[in-house]
């Protein structure tokens, strides 16, 4: 070798020092001798292309980047298999781990990342894998194998490739994945929600807001365990939980280190012979762990290398695509900062197709592709380009084919379809029927043509495609049906959408926004409250609640007040309390020094001015003295207010307290369309005021009137007689049946008198007094749903859940401000 | 007026923010709410509705937007604005996300305090 060359070594051998080298001896070749560590036994190889090894949909040999004769060719002198432990700055050389000393002019460090591995017991079990390298591959391979049951932790891009690859290999296999939805950092929650359901229909099980506890097992894997509890049983562990830069060399070696090597945009550490290139370093406060920046980084650095001082890398753009054969999704951009940020969006949920773009200042700045990533290159480019698509905004959504054409008139689709075409699946309705009832028959109406012709009869979701051939053919002739959506986000109305929820069997937020063709990616504060109600109505023990859309009331366990703090009521059953909790509730209010307790018109006691951070520690003294939460911030039962009845009462006809009390213990904890309000009078005299409440009792000698549908707010109105029944359990099971079937058919925010007024107070007697059987299935249905629903929220908090609800995020001191 | 010169204070991870959420931060001048949106954007505002001074920081986050918890009046973050037919304005403060970490610049606060 020619003595005057310059000598570069670079630790590493992965795509990024690959791509350096490649870069240096093709476009500037000669300029150094060049020595290339490397920690594995091989050559270069496309990291990114090992899930198709896997999967069996490539080989090993497939995948290489740069064979032995590449080196050859080129003059590289690739050293295998040997880590390089130390560099010594102030001699300029690095040292291996079997001491040998290599002297270099230029360093290039490309040591990459290791796989982060969750420190719970277990972790180092043989059978517990990271997915990283070929060796990795090749231990899941042998597993696979073997059979078995795989769990794969982490449900991002790599762990779902892994679980696609073991899948394909035979494995039954679990993604355990600790956020709501799949891949959250570079998807939002509809495509999330597609992705889950993409995943699942391939036989591989997702388990969401899953903690792993532990892994257990003797002397292998044997199973993992939950925070809850769960074991699901493994032979063998994938953790793909994340990536973290191994700077580790580089500190040793005395170089800034922060997360990652810190590197300039030249790509130099602090030490000018010195740079860092990959997975390793940390640029401008970024690690990165996607191939494109990587190559964008290496780039910069061959030409820095070569000499050229105007080569800079200033950061990527991130596109993400999964590796799974048969699902299509991307997304790229950068969602985290700007002002002024719009959002385009296209859900088909026939082809399972969504498409979301975020625009700001006329400039494409995210894009998330599902179902049909064709156009995401076109998408991707435009988001790199960042000019101004004013001109195709209209269409921008549709892709490059609409790019610039007139906007499309949203009933040509309809009306370019054949006479045949079916608009109706449920039915079985082809639009010449349905025509032929508007012009022939003169249906002018949805109702009529649906009563007419059954087309939207049954599950409803063609009901646009109707009202479109209703514009169609009977043009400005036609208005559109009055009903309200529930908001600007949809074109459903709340019945629309409670039918919709059960007949699709839609079971969380992204599942109706997307199936239902939500106009925006993630609703407003109208329809998330509602949605969040309905779910959790129609699926419970299933659906899990969604603080985020609850209205903070019910978020906090607590009713805000105009200052901003909170007041607090301890549920008092039946309005019954005692010297002991009088006493804890007098030692809080003094303790936290709450400066107002007042007495409600539902019986209870309401502390008022509570501060929000100390509402943790108010409700653990309260539960110490057995209070419970009172749910006086709730969509939810309320209160059971009662007279004294038999107990102490010369004229009481039944024992009302009791039975108030009895009530409330079954009641309590349901979630309601809104709040609901009780009380049980002890004789006709009505001293707890039960004919003007939702739900009422009055005490009669022959047993109990059971009222509903009163009102005492803004509209007062007194109750109408539900019916006459002789015992107390016939109390319990009637009100049941009855709040139960308020759940099932009220609307979000309608009173029960609302909800009466609107169906028919004679329909709800018919279906709870007149059709014993359905009262009895309502009753259960309810008993069913108190199963998930009967636990202190305030117990909850104390025990810390979601402690950062009461917490600030930072205090900031006057020295910060000024 | 004279030059600003910015202050960032680190005030936390993104992370420590619910997605559709938001947190608070405590200064001696008044609370500033910082949200994360669905999409991980992050905005700062003071944590006083321009109607009757509700805090912002408890309402339901949408989009862009919260809606208020007192009067449900819907502001929008990047601006501060009041919108629909609602009128007023809440001040914004600057806010960086780097690395994973928040930054607010209350510089802009000192002044006003000054």
């Amino acid at each position: 070798m020619s003595g005057s060359r310059q000598r570069l070594v670079v630790v590493g051998n992965g795509m990024a020092a690959g791509r350096v080298v490649e870069e240096l001896v093709t476009k500037s070749p000669g300029l150094y001798d060049i020595t290339i560590f490397g920690a594995e036994p091989r050559v270069n190889y496309d990291r990114i292309l090992l899930s198709p090894v896997l999967s069996g949909e490539k080989a090993y040999t497939d995948i290489l980047i740069h064979d032995d004769a590449w080196y050859r060719r080129h003059g590289v002198a690739l050293v295998k298999g040997r880590p390089i432990t130390a560099i010594d700055r102030a001699r300029k050389v690095v040292r291996g781990a079997d001491g040998a000393e290599t002297a270099y002019d230029k360093l290039v460090i490309a040591t990459g990342s290791s796989p982060f591995i969750i420190p719970v017991p277990g972790a180092g079990l043989p059978g517990v894998v990271t997915y990283r390298d070929q060796d990795d591959v090749e231990r899941m391979l042998e597993a696979a194998a073997r059979g078995g049951h795989a769990v794969v932790i982490g449900g991002g891009l790599l762990g779902l490739e892994a679980a696609a690859g073991l899948k394909a290999r035979g494995m039954e296999v679990t993604v355990l994945h600790l956020m709501p939805t799949l891949m959250e950092r570079q998807l939002d929650a509809s495509a999330g929600y597609l992705l889950e359901r993409a995943v699942e229909a391939r036989g591989i099980r997702v388990i969401t807001r899953a903690n792993t506890h532990a892994i257990l097992g003797e002397d292998r894997v044997a199973a993992v365990r939950l925070d809850d509890g769960r074991e699901l049983p493994a032979d063998l562990v994938v953790m793909a939980v994340g990536i973290r830069p191994n700077a580790t060399l580089a500190k040793a070696a005395g170089l800034a280190v922060n997360r990652g090597v810190v590197v300039d945009d030249a790509m130099a550490t602090d030490d000018p012979d010195v740079f860092a290139v990959g997975e390793c370093v940390e640029h401008r406060g970024i690690c990165y762990g996607l191939v494109a920046p990587l190559y964008e980084m290496a780039k910069v650095l061959a030409r820095r290398l070569a000499s050229d001082d105007t080569a800079a890398y200033a950061g990527s753009v991130l596109a993400t695509r999964l590796k799974v054969t048969g699902i299509e999704l991307f997304s790229a951009g950068d969602f985290a900062e700007g002002d002024g940020r719009e959002e385009i969006v296209l859900r088909d949920p026939a082809r399972n197709v969504y498409r979301r773009l975020v625009l700001r200042d006329n400039r494409v700045i995210g894009a998330v592709l599902y179902g049909d990533t064709s156009d995401s290159a076109w998408f991707f480019q435009l988001l790199k380009d960042a000019g101004d698509v004013t001109e195709l905004r209209d269409t921008l959504i549709f892709g490059p084919a609409y790019a610039g054409g007139s906007p499309l008139d949203p009933t040509a689709a309809v009306a370019a379809l054949p006479a045949e075409a079916e608009i109706c699946g449920c039915n079985g309705v082809c639009k010449g029927t349905i025509v032929t009832a508007i012009t022939e028959a003169g249906h002018a109406s949805l109702d009529a043509v649906r009563a007419h012709t059954k087309a939207s009869g049954s599950c409803g979701s063609c009901t646009g495609l109707v009202e479109q051939l209703l514009e169609l053919t009977l043009g400005d002739g036609y208005q559109r049906s009055a009903v309200q959506p529930i908001c600007g986000c949809t074109d459903h109305n709340h019945d629309e959408l409670r039918r919709l929820i059960v007949a699709h069997e839609l079971r969380s937020l992204p599942a109706v926004m997307q199936e239902l063709g939500w106009k925006t990616s993630c609703g407003c504060a109208k329809c998330r409250p509602a949605l969040n109600y309905y779910l959790l109505a129609t699926w419970p023990g299933e659906y899990v609640d969604d603080s985020q859309s609850r209205f903070i009331n019910e978020r906090v366990h607590a009713n805000i007040q105009k200052d901003g703090t909170y007041s607090v009521v301890p549920r008092m059953w039946g309005g019954l309390t005692s010297p002991a909790e009088l006493r804890a509730i007098a030692d809080v209010a003094d303790k936290f020094a709450i400066p107002t307790v007042k007495v409600t018109g539902g019986q209870r006691i309401d502390l008022l001015g509570v501060k929000k951070e100390d509402l943790p520690a108010v409700w653990a003294d309260l539960n110490a003295a057995g209070l419970v939460s009172g749910h006086a911030y709730g969509k939810a039962l309320r209160t059971v207010k009662t007279c004294v009845g038999t107990d102490w009462c010369r004229f009481g006809k039944q024992d009302s307290t009791g039975l108030g009390v009895r009530l409330e213990k079954f009641l309590w904890g349901s979630w309601t369309p809104h709040k609901v309000k009780l009380a049980v009078s002890g004789c006709p005299r009505n001293c707890a005021e039960a004919t003007c409440k939702d739900i009422g009792v009055v005490c009669v000698d022959s047993g109990y009137e059971l009222h509903f549908a009163g009102a005492a707010g803004m509209h007062v109105k007194a109750t109408e007689l539900l019916c006459t029944v002789a015992s107390e359990d016939e109390v319990i099971e009637y009100c049941a049946a009855l709040l139960q079937l308020y759940r099932e058919q009220g609307r979000y925010l309608e009173r029960i008198y609302k909800w009466a007024a609107r169906i028919g107070s004679a329909v709800v007697r018919e279906q709870i007094v007149d059709d014993a059987q359905r009262r009895r299935a309502l009753f259960s249905r309810f008993v069913q749903s108190q199963r998930f629903a009967q636990s202190d929220p305030w117990a909850e908090r104390v025990q810390g859940r979601d402690a950062h609800e009461f917490r600030p995020l930072a205090q900031v001191s006057l020295e910060d401000v000024a | 007026m004279d030059m600003m010169v910015s202050r960032w204070v680190d005030v936390g991870a993104l992370d420590e923010i619910p997605r559709r959420g938001a947190r608070v931060v405590k200064t001696p001048l008044g609370c500033i709410a910082v949200f994360r949106t669905e999409a991980d954007e992050v905005f700062a505002l003071d944590d006083r509705c321009p109607h009757k001074g509700g805090p912002l920081s408890q309402g339901i986050v949408h989009d862009r937007s919260v809606t208020c918890p007192l009067h449900n009046w819907v502001i929008d973050l990047a601006t501060g604005k009041a919108k629909g037919a609602d009128e007023g304005r809440v001040a914004t403060v600057p806010l960086r996300c780097e690395g994973g970490r928040l930054l607010l610049d209350l510089a802009l606060m000192a002044s006003r305090a000054a």
